[in-house]
């Protein structure tokens, strides 16, 4: 390679005929997208995304669908193209466009693209070696399958609700990060998918449960469910086994986590909050006591922390080697001396809206970095790039298609 | 046996407990090899983490410990002793990725930085997955699952759209966020590993098990980048319709993300007159009107079990979840039909049911290629068969604590 050639993106020449909608699709793409893949984004007006509308959280976001900041967050690098799929020739065009694609993602209700016509059967027919990824609340297959869902629809049915918050108090849904894991997982698959058919040649179709990808990760509590018959329980902060380990309050309406793993960092934290007789104190000599005794244990710590700002708890517990983090929260992540050096988030332009913060890729690449590249994309705004460009569609075509409607 | 998507792919993990374990298992189950270095004696901490079979505690009674190291190959092996490291270095000219994840300052102090390691295998992959990165103030900082979840923000984030909830910061459930690293550092490993089949040339990996967090509410996270502290907590303290409601039996979650949901859910209700009130009409009406309409809403669903609640709503085309326990996961139908759980064979602890995957591949399925390694399971068939290590040379390694 010459050295004045830019790297080669590691999703180079990957092309993604995107018909994903609101959170979960979207930032599987998204993730794609970061690495080089070209998205492109098939949606309508007539039915617009409703991550372009609104959000469960924070209501109507804007009245211009070009201007949500959900939306724009959720497809940063993609390409818009527009098509009413009601009418034949959208259908037609977007059997095109897959055609000369190498992966389709969708989360649709399980047999909405079949009714559309465009069913991974079919496809396939157009293109042997695709890859089609179907994401749905929950899975393609089974007695529930026609069921619908949002990312707290997930966290519930999969299992992580009724694991997180306190045990007297209401289980806690979790809000988007739910779907955001669900995309995370199809994100991986397809990449899966990929390297197997960059080695073999074969496509092929995986269909995703939401409410899976929530459950693997109480794989532990369900294991203990199958081995020992015992139904877990939320538990706030706290561990089977270890104590302290909690968030304490600190100056500020702030608190930092403390964790407290072994005899010999119990110690180091006594010496360290010039609590010496705690070490020997026999509610917390060793382990197990402490874990017995931890109510008393976490008011004391409680009392300690009160006096520092959450920062100062973090460096001086991590001078003596105990394992204590600030709980950042909102603005702070963006002041963090840590996560400014990381340079995690990046100045996105978009031409309504301005200049708007995003987060950057969640990985760091050596030798090709991800990146972004681009603002959310305007509703239709590649329709005559995809349509003339990559389809070699004539300007007289795309303008009789624009007349009949087929390209909003 | 069925053709698996990353056959012939070789990996060596040198890593612990939940993160780069569960990135290396999501590579194995698909068809990759991977050999897992266990620290002599001990082996993975995984393996002294509950369930243990019986509750009874033991190396190889870890149901934790089986979940996370499904279908690889197990040895022994301190890369920190001399001959240990020799070993070490032998494996990694030999292998596609590294999965790693010790303390960066460890890893340079002993020579296994990348660019040390890429110079005795210019193609390597390195993924390292670390609380903090590799780089910045934090670095090498001490964190567990507990820090790194509450450093990333997620937390708060949960704080503010139920603050009366939960007023102080609450983790979610287990270990998530490592969970969470894991998959992120798996996607990246692959998308490294894609691109490799074009360009031949490998890299270094840079996870934080932070950052992989904070990704997971970027939308959020983004808001308060560009609203502020205070403005876009007001937002936020706007009540969901719907949302959490308590049910006979324990909790349903209600979604409404259009017209037609709340028409499912009228349906259900028996189209009830409190509904037509004209302040509800329209979707701002509801959005402003939300917690009245909400306590109408948790009068009638009060009698009725989240299992009748959700089939007889999602059959009207309203998206209503169940809140399920462990026990309603391995009661569920759909799990079930989907084939969720699958059987791990133990050596020690029998048949294991075990959550399998969330994803179906029409040609390379998921699947269990063997069971989790005993505490140097593989140490004869890695070290003699293949490195040419002879019977002899094992035995005085195992007595000094090399193996």
């Amino acid at each position: 390679m010459s050295e004045s050639k830019p790297p080669r993106l590691l999703l180079e020449g990957v092309r993604i005929a995107d018909f994903t909608w609101a959170w979960a699709g979207p930032f599987a793409t998204e993730l794609l997208a970061f690495l080089g893949a070209e998205v492109i984004k098939i949606e309508s007006a007539r039915r617009p995304d409703h991550a372009r509308i609104r959000s469960l959280t924070l209501g109507l976001s804007t009245r211009h669908l070009d201007n949500s900041p959900v939306f724009n967050d959720l497809n940063l690098n993609k390409m818009s193209l527009a098509l009413d799929l009601t009418k034949p020739k959208a259908v037609d065009i977007a059997k095109k466009l897959i055609a000369a694609s190498d992966v389709v993602t969708e989360n649709y209700r399980p047999g909405v693209m079949a009714k559309l016509g465009l069913g991974y059967e079919i496809l396939k027919s157009i293109k042997p070696d695709i890859v089609m990824l179907s994401s749905s609340a929950l899975g393609a297959e089974g007695p529930e399958s026609g069921y619908a869902g949002f990312a707290p629809t997930f966290a519930a049915l999969g299992g992580a609700a009724h694991l997180t918050g306190y045990p007297d108090k209401r289980p806690v849904p979790l809000m988007g990060s739910s779907d955001l894991r669900s995309a995370s997982t199809s994100a991986f698959a397809i990449l899966v998918a990929l390297y197997h058919r960059a080695r073999t040649g074969e496509g092929q179709y995986i269909d995703l449960s939401s409410t899976e990808t929530i459950a693997i990760n109480i794989s532990d509590s369900i294991i203990d469910y199958m081995m020992n018959g015992r139904v877990a329980m939320r538990k706030g902060n706290r561990d089977e086994s270890l104590a302290p380990h909690n968030v304490y309050p600190c100056k500020n309406d702030r608190w930092v986590s403390i964790v407290v793993a072994t005899d010999e960092e119990w110690r180091s934290f006594c010496r360290a909050t010039g609590n010496e007789l705690w070490a020997d104190d026999e509610r917390f000599r060793d382990a197990h006591s402490r874990w017995l005794n931890q109510d008393e244990l976490d008011k004391l710590i409680g009392e300690w922390t009160i006096n520092y700002t959450h920062y100062e708890a973090m460096e001086l517990l991590q001078k003596a080697g105990v394992a204590a983090v600030a709980a950042l929260q909102g603005v702070e992540l963006y002041s963090d001396p840590h996560l400014k050096e990381r340079k995690v988030s990046v100045e996105v332009v978009h031409p309504n809206v301005g200049k708007r913060i995003a987060l950057g890729p969640p990985w760091k690449f050596s030798a090709t970095p991800a990146r972004v590249k681009s603002c959310g994309p305007l509703l239709g705004e590649h329709t005559d790039h995809v349509l003339g460009q990559i389809l070699g569609m004539s300007q007289n075509e795309i303008a009789a298609l624009r007349d009949e409607g087929v390209l909003t | 046996m069925t053709k698996a998507a990353l056959s012939g792919l070789k990996i060596l993990e040198y890593a612990q407990f939940v993160s780069g374990p569960y990135c290396a298992k999501l590579l194995a189950d698909m068809g990759a090899e991977v050999i897992k270095i266990e620290p002599p004696l001990l082996g993975d901490c995984a393996r002294r983490r509950e369930p243990f079979l019986d509750d009874v505690p033991g190396l190889e009674h870890s149901g934790f410990f089986l979940f996370f190291n499904t279908s690889k190959l197990g040895i022994t092996l301190d890369p920190a002793t001399a001959t240990g490291r020799e070993i070490f270095l032998k494996l990694v000219s030999d292998c596609d990725v590294l999965i790693e994840d010790n303390p960066p300052l460890f890893m340079k102090e002993h020579g296994f930085d990348y660019e040390s390691l890429r110079s005795i295998n210019p193609h390597l992959i390195m993924t390292s997955i670390t609380p903090f990165g590799q780089s910045g103030p934090y670095c090498d900082y001490k964190a567990y699952h507990l820090n790194t979840y509450h450093g990333s923000g997620v937390a708060r984030v949960l704080s503010s759209i139920l603050p009366k909830e939960t007023p102080v910061p609450v983790k979610g459930p287990g270990f998530l966020g490592d969970f969470d690293a894991g998959l992120c550092a798996a996607t990246a490993t692959m998308a490294a590993l894609y691109g490799r089949l074009f360009s031949g040339e490998g890299q270094h990996i840079d996870i934080s098990k932070q950052e992989a967090l904070m990704a997971l509410e970027r939308v959020e996270i983004g808001m308060y980048g560009n609203e502020g502290e205070t403005k876009f907590s007001t937002v936020f303290m706007q009540q969901m319709m719907g949302g959490l409601q308590r049910c006979k039996d324990g909790y349903v979650l209600i979604t409404l993300g259009g017209d037609h949901h709340w028409e499912g859910l009228l349906k259900l209700l028996g189209n009830p007159s409190w509904a037509q009130d004209e302040r509800y009409q329209g979707e701002l009406g509801k959005y402003k009107y939300a917690q009245e309409i909400n306590k109408h809403i948790a009068e009638w669903i009060k009698d009725y079990t989240k299992e009748e609640l959700y089939h007889r709503c999602q059959k009207l085309n309203c998206p209503i979840g169940m809140v399920t326990t462990v026990a309603d996961l391995a009661a569920s139908k759909q799990l079930e039909a989907r084939g969720f759980f699958g059987e791990v064979e133990h050596p020690v602890m029998g048949k294991v049911k075990c959550p399998t995957a969330a994803y179906h591949f029409s040609e390379t399925p998921h699947s269990f290629h063997r069971p989790a390694p005993t505490l140097g399971e593989h140490n004869e068939e890695v070290f003699a068969d293949r490195l040419g290590y002879s019977r002899e040379e094992l035995g005085r390694m195992r007595e000094a604590g090399v193996i």
